[in-house]
């Protein structure tokens, strides 16, 4: 088990999106990723895909202009 | 880790415009399509097909304004400004995460474009209308751009 962070800060459409995407791709089952961004849509976006893939949110934060999402997979 | 749900949509997206704009929301919808966990192919033709060939994905001229250019040149610099990656970049990601490639051959051959024109890394298959159908018929989002 282990964590991935990424960080697509200043990121636009679909950037955010991809990137959740392509770090799942390369994470196994149990481990967490951390993303952080301030894209706006991708906040709710990224639950979204999330949900459509069968995995989970643990945590969703906002802080000023930036997001943070825990995601376990 | 590839997909937890067993029930894989799936999009597909007929790439018939060689128009810069066009083919970024293309890109942008495949990718949207590709993270959300769905198979994805792009079926490129006609003037689609001018922006595989090598160097040429971001060749296009824009669908509107283009100005001669110089519309593009302003688009471009506000996209880069606005954080809009290159689509390079979005290709690249789009085959990181599995999407496929089909060059049409009939307009290989209307326009005569050999494969060695073709940039052939990205392209899983050259392929006729009925390969389209095929994964046509079974997509959950269909698109003409």
């Amino acid at each position: 088990m282990s964590e991935i962070n990424i960080d697509v800060e200043g990121k636009t459409c679909p950037v955010p999106l991809v990137e959740v995407r392509k770090a799942i791709k390369q994470a196994e089952e149990g481990d967490i990723i951390t993303v952080k961004g301030t894209h706006k849509a991708s906040r709710k976006e990224i639950p979204m895909a999330i949900n459509a893939m069968g995995f989970e949110i643990v945590s969703n934060e906002q802080e000023g202009d930036v997001w943070t999402i825990k995601i376990k997979i | 880790m590839d997909n937890k749900n067993k029930d894989i949509k799936k999009t597909t997206i007929v790439v018939q415009s060689g128009d810069y704009d066009k083919l970024y929301s293309a890109m942008i919808i495949a990718n949207g399509s590709l993270s959300m966990g769905m198979d994805t192919t792009l079926f490129f033709t006609f003037w689609g097909l001018e922006r595989l060939k090598r160097g040429g994905l971001s060749k296009g001229p824009l669908s509107k304004m283009n100005l001669l250019g110089l519309g593009k040149m302003f688009m471009k610099m506000k996209m880069k400004s606005a954080g809009v990656e290159p689509l390079e970049k979005m290709m690249e990601d789009f085959k990181i995460l599995g999407g496929k490639i089909i060059a049409c051959d009939m307009t290989m051959s209307v326009m005569g474009i050999d494969k060695k024109d073709l940039n052939e890394e990205v392209i899983d298959d050259y392929a006729g209308v009925g390969s389209y159908i095929n994964q046509a018929k079974d997509s959950d989002i269909n698109l003409f751009i």
